[in-house]
Protein backbone atom coordinates (compact mmCIF):
# COMPACT_ATOMS: atom_id res chain seq x y z
CA UNK A 1 0.00 0.00 0.00
CA UNK A 2 0.90 3.84 -0.69
CA UNK A 3 0.69 6.60 0.98
CA UNK A 4 -3.07 8.31 -0.22
CA UNK A 5 -3.16 10.93 -3.17
CA UNK A 6 -7.25 11.99 -2.15
CA UNK A 7 -6.88 15.30 -1.28
CA UNK A 8 -9.90 14.27 1.51
CA UNK A 9 -7.71 11.74 3.17
CA UNK A 10 -5.32 14.44 3.33
CA UNK A 11 -7.31 17.41 4.78
CA UNK A 12 -9.07 14.46 7.63
CA UNK A 13 -5.21 13.49 8.55
CA UNK A 14 -4.22 17.06 8.55
CA UNK A 15 -7.39 18.11 11.11
CA UNK A 16 -6.51 14.90 13.13
CA UNK A 17 -2.69 16.03 13.33
CA UNK A 18 -4.07 18.99 14.37
CA UNK A 19 -6.20 17.91 17.46
CA UNK A 20 -3.23 15.65 18.93
CA UNK A 21 -0.76 18.32 18.81
CA UNK A 22 -2.75 19.73 21.85
CA UNK A 23 -0.87 16.51 23.49
CA UNK A 24 2.06 18.74 23.86
CA UNK A 25 0.66 21.81 24.45
CA UNK A 26 -2.19 24.43 23.12
CA UNK A 27 -1.07 25.70 19.69
CA UNK A 28 -2.31 27.56 17.09
CA UNK A 29 -2.84 24.13 14.56
CA UNK A 30 -5.24 23.09 17.33
CA UNK A 31 -7.11 26.19 18.00
CA UNK A 32 -7.51 26.43 14.37
CA UNK A 33 -8.91 22.74 13.76
CA UNK A 34 -10.93 23.70 16.91
CA UNK A 35 -13.00 26.72 15.77
CA UNK A 36 -13.26 24.91 12.43
CA UNK A 37 -15.29 22.29 14.50
CA UNK A 38 -17.57 24.47 15.88
CA UNK A 39 -18.12 26.48 13.13
CA UNK A 40 -19.03 23.56 10.65
CA UNK A 41 -20.47 21.77 13.51
CA UNK A 42 -22.84 24.81 13.93
CA UNK A 43 -23.09 24.79 9.98
CA UNK A 44 -24.15 21.18 9.93
CA UNK A 45 -26.67 21.71 12.26
CA UNK A 46 -28.86 24.75 10.98
CA UNK A 47 -28.44 23.05 7.07
CA UNK A 48 -29.62 19.55 9.07
CA UNK A 49 -32.65 21.97 10.48
CA UNK A 50 -33.58 24.14 7.22
CA UNK A 51 -33.66 20.44 5.20
CA UNK A 52 -35.62 17.98 8.08
CA UNK A 53 -38.19 20.52 8.95
CA UNK A 54 -37.85 23.78 7.22
CA UNK A 55 -38.53 21.81 3.32
CA UNK A 56 -39.87 18.67 5.03
CA UNK A 57 -42.28 20.62 7.49
CA UNK A 58 -43.52 23.27 6.20
CA UNK A 59 -43.01 24.50 2.96
CA UNK A 60 -43.60 20.95 1.08
CA UNK A 61 -46.87 21.17 3.46
CA UNK A 62 -47.80 24.60 2.50
CA UNK A 63 -46.67 24.35 -1.05
CA UNK A 64 -47.62 20.70 -2.09
CA UNK A 65 -50.25 20.14 0.21
CA UNK A 66 -51.43 23.65 0.34
CA UNK A 67 -51.72 22.85 4.69
CA UNK A 68 -51.64 26.00 5.79
CA UNK A 69 -51.77 25.25 9.25
CA UNK A 70 -48.26 25.12 9.73
CA UNK A 71 -48.02 28.62 9.13
CA UNK A 72 -48.84 28.99 12.87
CA UNK A 73 -45.54 27.06 14.57
CA UNK A 74 -43.40 29.22 11.92
CA UNK A 75 -44.83 32.54 13.04
CA UNK A 76 -44.28 31.08 16.50
CA UNK A 77 -40.42 30.56 15.95
CA UNK A 78 -40.28 34.14 14.20
CA UNK A 79 -41.69 35.42 17.44
CA UNK A 80 -38.73 33.55 19.24
CA UNK A 81 -36.95 37.20 17.61
CA UNK A 82 -39.18 39.42 19.00
CA UNK A 83 -36.20 39.32 21.79
CA UNK A 84 -34.11 41.62 19.95
CA UNK A 85 -36.73 44.51 20.45
CA UNK A 86 -37.42 45.36 23.56
CA UNK A 87 -40.80 46.82 23.38
CA UNK A 88 -41.54 43.40 22.03
CA UNK A 89 -39.57 40.91 23.23
CA UNK A 90 -42.43 39.71 25.76
CA UNK A 91 -43.94 37.97 22.57
CA UNK A 92 -40.90 35.20 22.69
CA UNK A 93 -42.47 33.66 25.97
CA UNK A 94 -45.37 32.62 23.57
CA UNK A 95 -42.87 30.06 21.55
CA UNK A 96 -41.02 29.33 24.56
CA UNK A 97 -43.99 28.83 26.37
CA UNK A 98 -45.27 26.16 23.52
CA UNK A 99 -42.17 24.43 23.77
CA UNK A 100 -41.73 24.09 27.69
CA UNK A 101 -45.69 22.74 27.44
CA UNK A 102 -44.91 20.45 24.56
CA UNK A 103 -41.70 18.89 26.62
CA UNK A 104 -43.23 18.59 30.12
CA UNK A 105 -45.91 17.23 28.81
CA UNK A 106 -44.09 14.65 26.63
CA UNK A 107 -42.21 13.99 29.96
CA UNK A 108 -44.73 13.29 32.40
CA UNK A 109 -46.14 9.76 30.83
CA UNK A 110 -42.97 8.79 30.16
CA UNK A 111 -41.05 9.66 33.26
CA UNK A 112 -44.07 7.18 34.86
CA UNK A 113 -43.42 4.63 32.03
CA UNK A 114 -39.40 4.88 33.32
CA UNK A 115 -40.20 4.42 36.46
CA UNK A 116 -43.00 1.57 36.68
CA UNK A 117 -41.03 -0.05 33.90
CA UNK A 118 -37.84 -0.54 36.45
CA UNK A 119 -39.60 -0.36 39.59
CA UNK A 120 -41.17 -3.76 38.10
CA UNK A 121 -37.60 -4.96 36.51
CA UNK A 122 -36.20 -4.54 40.55
CA UNK A 123 -38.94 -6.78 41.40
CA UNK A 124 -37.26 -10.82 42.06
CA UNK A 125 -38.60 -13.42 39.35
CA UNK A 126 -36.83 -16.03 41.22
CA UNK A 127 -34.87 -16.32 44.17
CA UNK A 128 -31.23 -15.66 43.49
CA UNK A 129 -28.24 -13.57 45.36
CA UNK A 130 -27.82 -11.48 41.92
CA UNK A 131 -31.87 -10.43 42.52
CA UNK A 132 -30.67 -9.69 45.92
CA UNK A 133 -28.08 -7.46 45.29
CA UNK A 134 -30.17 -5.50 43.03
CA UNK A 135 -32.92 -4.98 45.51
CA UNK A 136 -30.46 -4.01 48.50
CA UNK A 137 -28.14 -1.72 45.78
CA UNK A 138 -31.24 0.05 44.87
CA UNK A 139 -33.44 0.59 47.94
CA UNK A 140 -29.71 1.95 49.36
CA UNK A 141 -29.09 4.31 46.62
CA UNK A 142 -32.34 6.12 46.68
CA UNK A 143 -31.94 6.10 50.71
CA UNK A 144 -28.23 7.92 50.03
CA UNK A 145 -29.96 10.57 47.73
CA UNK A 146 -32.67 11.10 50.09
CA UNK A 147 -31.86 13.98 52.50
CA UNK A 148 -35.06 14.69 54.30
CA UNK A 149 -33.60 12.56 56.68
CA UNK A 150 -30.38 13.39 58.60
CA UNK A 151 -27.86 10.55 57.71
CA UNK A 152 -27.23 9.25 60.92
CA UNK A 153 -27.50 5.93 62.77
CA UNK A 154 -29.46 3.18 60.62
CA UNK A 155 -29.89 5.53 57.38
CA UNK A 156 -26.71 6.73 57.89
CA UNK A 157 -25.47 2.91 58.06
CA UNK A 158 -27.69 2.28 54.72
CA UNK A 159 -26.12 5.04 52.93
CA UNK A 160 -23.01 3.72 53.41
CA UNK A 161 -23.78 0.61 51.55
CA UNK A 162 -25.84 3.10 48.68
CA UNK A 163 -22.41 4.71 48.68
CA UNK A 164 -20.36 1.47 47.94
CA UNK A 165 -23.09 0.17 45.03
CA UNK A 166 -22.90 3.63 43.82
CA UNK A 167 -19.02 3.79 43.35
CA UNK A 168 -18.96 0.59 41.41
CA UNK A 169 -21.45 1.88 39.00
CA UNK A 170 -19.30 5.31 38.61
CA UNK A 171 -16.32 3.42 38.00
CA UNK A 172 -17.94 0.62 35.90
CA UNK A 173 -19.08 4.09 33.68
CA UNK A 174 -15.85 5.07 33.95
CA UNK A 175 -14.13 2.69 32.85
CA UNK A 176 -16.93 2.17 29.62
CA UNK A 177 -16.32 5.53 28.85
CA UNK A 178 -12.39 5.48 28.80
CA UNK A 179 -12.97 1.84 26.68
CA UNK A 180 -15.12 4.34 24.13
CA UNK A 181 -12.23 6.74 23.87
CA UNK A 182 -9.65 4.41 23.45
CA UNK A 183 -11.34 2.89 20.74
CA UNK A 184 -12.00 6.29 19.12
CA UNK A 185 -8.09 6.69 19.29
CA UNK A 186 -7.82 3.21 17.66
CA UNK A 187 -9.71 4.35 14.86
CA UNK A 188 -8.24 7.45 14.14
CA UNK A 189 -4.35 5.32 14.57
CA UNK A 190 -6.17 3.02 11.99
CA UNK A 191 -6.80 5.74 9.63
CA UNK A 192 -3.56 7.50 9.55
CA UNK A 193 -1.74 4.56 9.50
CA UNK A 194 -4.27 2.62 6.93
CA UNK A 195 -5.88 5.10 4.99
CA UNK A 196 -3.61 7.90 4.67
CA UNK A 197 0.10 6.59 5.07
CA UNK A 198 -0.66 2.99 3.65
CA UNK A 199 1.90 1.78 6.12
CA UNK A 200 -0.70 -1.15 7.84
CA UNK A 201 -3.83 -2.94 5.71
CA UNK B 1 -52.46 41.15 28.58
CA UNK B 2 -49.91 39.93 26.54
CA UNK B 3 -47.42 41.35 28.46
CA UNK B 4 -48.38 39.17 31.40
CA UNK B 5 -47.41 35.38 31.84
CA UNK B 6 -50.97 34.52 32.14
CA UNK B 7 -51.01 33.66 28.19
CA UNK B 8 -47.90 31.66 28.33
CA UNK B 9 -48.82 29.81 31.53
CA UNK B 10 -52.19 28.64 29.90
CA UNK B 11 -50.63 27.51 26.68
CA UNK B 12 -47.97 25.63 28.98
CA UNK B 13 -50.97 24.23 30.96
CA UNK B 14 -53.36 23.44 27.75
CA UNK B 15 -49.98 21.92 25.16
CA UNK B 16 -48.81 20.12 28.44
CA UNK B 17 -52.55 18.50 28.95
CA UNK B 18 -52.82 17.55 25.63
CA UNK B 19 -49.38 15.57 25.50
CA UNK B 20 -50.17 13.98 28.38
CA UNK B 21 -53.99 13.20 27.49
CA UNK B 22 -53.00 11.66 23.67
CA UNK B 23 -50.42 9.37 25.50
CA UNK B 24 -53.40 7.57 27.51
CA UNK B 25 -55.78 8.35 25.08
CA UNK B 26 -54.18 7.90 21.79
CA UNK B 27 -56.91 8.21 19.36
CA UNK B 28 -58.84 10.92 17.40
CA UNK B 29 -59.16 13.18 18.41
CA UNK B 30 -55.68 13.40 20.88
CA UNK B 31 -53.73 11.38 18.78
CA UNK B 32 -54.12 13.88 15.97
CA UNK B 33 -53.48 16.99 18.27
CA UNK B 34 -50.71 15.38 18.98
CA UNK B 35 -49.49 14.36 15.96
CA UNK B 36 -49.62 17.94 14.94
CA UNK B 37 -48.38 19.32 18.17
CA UNK B 38 -45.01 17.66 17.85
CA UNK B 39 -44.66 18.69 13.93
CA UNK B 40 -44.85 22.25 15.57
CA UNK B 41 -42.95 21.47 18.68
CA UNK B 42 -39.98 20.38 16.19
CA UNK B 43 -40.58 23.51 13.78
CA UNK B 44 -40.61 25.99 16.77
CA UNK B 45 -37.41 24.59 18.84
CA UNK B 46 -35.75 24.67 15.79
CA UNK B 47 -36.10 28.76 15.95
CA UNK B 48 -34.04 28.14 19.28
CA UNK B 49 -31.00 26.86 18.03
CA UNK B 50 -31.19 29.91 15.06
CA UNK B 51 -31.14 32.39 18.29
CA UNK B 52 -28.35 30.57 19.26
CA UNK B 53 -26.45 30.59 16.11
CA UNK B 54 -27.12 33.90 15.71
CA UNK B 55 -25.55 34.58 19.00
CA UNK B 56 -22.13 32.62 18.37
CA UNK B 57 -21.62 34.04 15.19
CA UNK B 58 -22.40 37.51 16.38
CA UNK B 59 -19.87 37.25 19.55
CA UNK B 60 -17.35 36.00 16.63
CA UNK B 61 -18.03 39.14 14.48
CA UNK B 62 -17.36 40.88 17.40
CA UNK B 63 -14.20 39.75 18.14
CA UNK B 64 -12.79 39.91 14.34
CA UNK B 65 -14.45 43.23 14.34
CA UNK B 66 -12.83 44.37 17.51
CA UNK B 67 -9.67 42.15 16.88
CA UNK B 68 -9.64 40.75 20.31
CA UNK B 69 -7.26 37.86 21.21
CA UNK B 70 -7.92 34.49 18.69
CA UNK B 71 -10.16 36.91 16.44
CA UNK B 72 -8.30 35.28 13.62
CA UNK B 73 -9.83 32.10 14.67
CA UNK B 74 -13.07 33.43 15.03
CA UNK B 75 -12.63 34.51 11.07
CA UNK B 76 -12.04 30.23 10.75
CA UNK B 77 -15.09 29.51 12.60
CA UNK B 78 -17.24 31.94 10.40
CA UNK B 79 -15.74 30.62 7.00
CA UNK B 80 -16.52 26.96 8.52
CA UNK B 81 -20.01 28.05 9.03
CA UNK B 82 -20.58 29.67 5.75
CA UNK B 83 -18.65 27.22 3.82
CA UNK B 84 -21.03 24.16 4.86
CA UNK B 85 -24.11 26.43 4.36
CA UNK B 86 -22.84 27.41 1.28
CA UNK B 87 -22.49 23.23 0.45
CA UNK B 88 -26.03 22.65 1.69
CA UNK B 89 -27.27 25.23 -0.95
CA UNK B 90 -25.30 24.03 -2.97
CA UNK B 91 -26.07 20.43 -2.62
CA UNK B 92 -29.69 21.03 -2.96
CA UNK B 93 -29.36 22.83 -6.34
CA UNK B 94 -26.73 20.31 -7.95
CA UNK B 95 -28.49 17.47 -6.97
CA UNK B 96 -31.85 17.41 -5.28
CA UNK B 97 -30.89 17.46 -1.58
CA UNK B 98 -27.35 18.31 0.04
CA UNK B 99 -27.33 14.78 1.75
CA UNK B 100 -26.47 13.24 -2.14
CA UNK B 101 -23.24 11.11 -1.52
CA UNK B 102 -21.75 13.10 -4.77
CA UNK B 103 -22.52 16.43 -2.84
CA UNK B 104 -19.53 18.78 -1.23
CA UNK B 105 -21.80 18.75 1.97
CA UNK B 106 -21.44 15.05 2.15
CA UNK B 107 -18.27 15.44 2.05
CA UNK B 108 -17.57 18.09 4.52
CA UNK B 109 -19.54 15.51 6.84
CA UNK B 110 -17.43 12.22 6.51
CA UNK B 111 -13.87 14.44 5.57
CA UNK B 112 -14.09 17.12 8.19
CA UNK B 113 -16.84 16.64 10.66
CA UNK B 114 -16.74 12.96 11.52
CA UNK B 115 -12.78 12.92 11.84
CA UNK B 116 -12.34 16.23 13.69
CA UNK B 117 -15.06 15.27 15.92
CA UNK B 118 -13.85 11.39 16.48
CA UNK B 119 -10.18 12.46 16.98
CA UNK B 120 -11.89 15.67 19.48
CA UNK B 121 -13.63 12.82 21.01
CA UNK B 122 -10.63 10.34 21.74
CA UNK B 123 -8.32 13.41 23.16
CA UNK B 124 -10.51 12.86 25.88
CA UNK B 125 -8.99 9.29 26.95
CA UNK B 126 -5.89 11.04 27.61
CA UNK B 127 -7.06 13.81 29.36
CA UNK B 128 -9.46 11.77 31.27
CA UNK B 129 -7.33 8.82 32.00
CA UNK B 130 -4.69 11.44 33.76
CA UNK B 131 -7.49 13.38 35.87
CA UNK B 132 -8.57 10.77 36.84
CA UNK B 133 -4.82 9.04 38.02
CA UNK B 134 -5.00 12.69 39.92
CA UNK B 135 -7.87 12.48 41.58
CA UNK B 136 -9.07 9.04 42.20
CA UNK B 137 -5.68 7.87 44.07
CA UNK B 138 -6.90 5.51 46.29
CA UNK B 139 -7.11 7.73 49.22
CA UNK B 140 -10.26 6.25 50.25
CA UNK B 141 -12.53 2.93 50.25
CA UNK B 142 -14.85 4.47 47.79
CA UNK B 143 -11.84 6.01 45.54
CA UNK B 144 -10.70 2.40 45.65
CA UNK B 145 -13.47 0.94 44.80
CA UNK B 146 -14.02 3.20 42.28
CA UNK B 147 -10.81 2.58 40.81
CA UNK B 148 -10.87 -0.85 40.92
CA UNK B 149 -14.56 -1.38 39.46
CA UNK B 150 -12.91 0.75 36.35
CA UNK B 151 -9.92 -1.58 35.90
CA UNK B 152 -11.84 -4.79 36.02
CA UNK B 153 -14.60 -3.36 33.75
CA UNK B 154 -11.60 -2.41 30.96
CA UNK B 155 -9.40 -5.42 31.34
CA UNK B 156 -12.89 -7.16 31.21
CA UNK B 157 -13.52 -6.16 27.66
CA UNK B 158 -10.38 -6.77 25.91
CA UNK B 159 -8.88 -9.81 24.89
CA UNK B 160 -6.17 -9.15 27.28
CA UNK B 161 -8.73 -10.09 30.19
CA UNK B 162 -9.48 -12.97 29.09
CA UNK B 163 -5.56 -14.19 29.11
CA UNK B 164 -4.98 -12.93 32.47
CA UNK B 165 -8.06 -15.13 33.47
CA UNK B 166 -11.37 -16.33 32.02
CA UNK B 167 -13.34 -15.53 34.94
CA UNK B 168 -12.64 -11.78 34.33
CA UNK B 169 -14.94 -11.12 31.29
CA UNK B 170 -17.49 -13.05 33.13
CA UNK B 171 -17.04 -11.51 36.44
CA UNK B 172 -17.35 -7.62 34.29
CA UNK B 173 -20.45 -8.69 33.11
CA UNK B 174 -21.65 -9.79 36.61
CA UNK B 175 -20.34 -6.22 37.69
CA UNK B 176 -22.44 -4.57 35.08
CA UNK B 177 -25.68 -6.41 35.20
CA UNK B 178 -25.71 -6.80 39.19
CA UNK B 179 -24.13 -3.96 41.48
CA UNK B 180 -24.12 -1.33 38.47
CA UNK B 181 -27.52 -1.85 37.41
CA UNK B 182 -28.73 -1.79 41.30
CA UNK B 183 -26.86 1.74 41.66
CA UNK B 184 -27.96 3.16 38.02
CA UNK B 185 -31.92 1.93 38.72
CA UNK B 186 -31.72 3.56 42.12
CA UNK B 187 -29.95 7.13 40.24
CA UNK B 188 -32.28 6.56 37.69
CA UNK B 189 -35.46 6.51 40.06
CA UNK B 190 -34.04 9.63 41.49
CA UNK B 191 -33.60 11.20 38.73
CA UNK B 192 -37.22 10.31 37.07
CA UNK B 193 -38.79 11.36 40.11
CA UNK B 194 -37.32 14.73 39.94
CA UNK B 195 -38.26 15.42 36.26
CA UNK B 196 -41.86 14.26 37.11
CA UNK B 197 -41.86 16.52 39.97
CA UNK B 198 -40.89 19.33 38.01
CA UNK B 199 -42.77 18.93 34.87
CA UNK B 200 -46.10 19.05 37.11
CA UNK B 201 -44.91 21.77 38.95
CA UNK B 202 -44.38 23.67 35.20
CA UNK B 203 -47.67 22.47 34.01
CA UNK B 204 -49.74 23.37 36.53
CA UNK B 205 -47.68 27.02 36.93
CA UNK B 206 -45.70 27.04 40.18
CA UNK B 207 -42.78 26.55 38.48
CA UNK B 208 -42.47 29.91 36.27
CA UNK B 209 -38.66 30.60 35.82
CA UNK B 210 -38.44 30.08 32.05
CA UNK B 211 -40.72 33.01 31.33
CA UNK B 212 -38.67 35.36 33.26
Amino acid sequence: MAISTSIWIWISALLTLAIYSFLYKDNPFYKFAEYLLVGISIGYGISVYWHNTIITKVYNPLVHDKDFLVIIPLLLGLLMFSRFFKNYSHLSRIPIAFIVGAGTGLSIPSSFEFLFKQVQGTMPTAFTIGNLIIIIGVITTLIYFFFSMEHKGFIGKVSRVGITFIMIAFGAAFGYTIMARISLFIGRIQFLLSDWLGIIK
Amino acid sequence: MLKGKNIPLAITFTVGLIMIVSFFIPHRPFGDIEQISLKWYSIIAGFTMLLGVDSLLGLHFRKVKRKEENWIHSIVLIAGFVMVVIAGVWGTIQYGSAFDERSFFTYIYNYFIVPLQSTMFSLLAFFVASAAYRAFRARNVDAALLLITAIIVMLGRVPVGELISPYLPKFTDWIMEVPQMAAKRGIGLGIYLGALGVSIRIILGIERSYLS
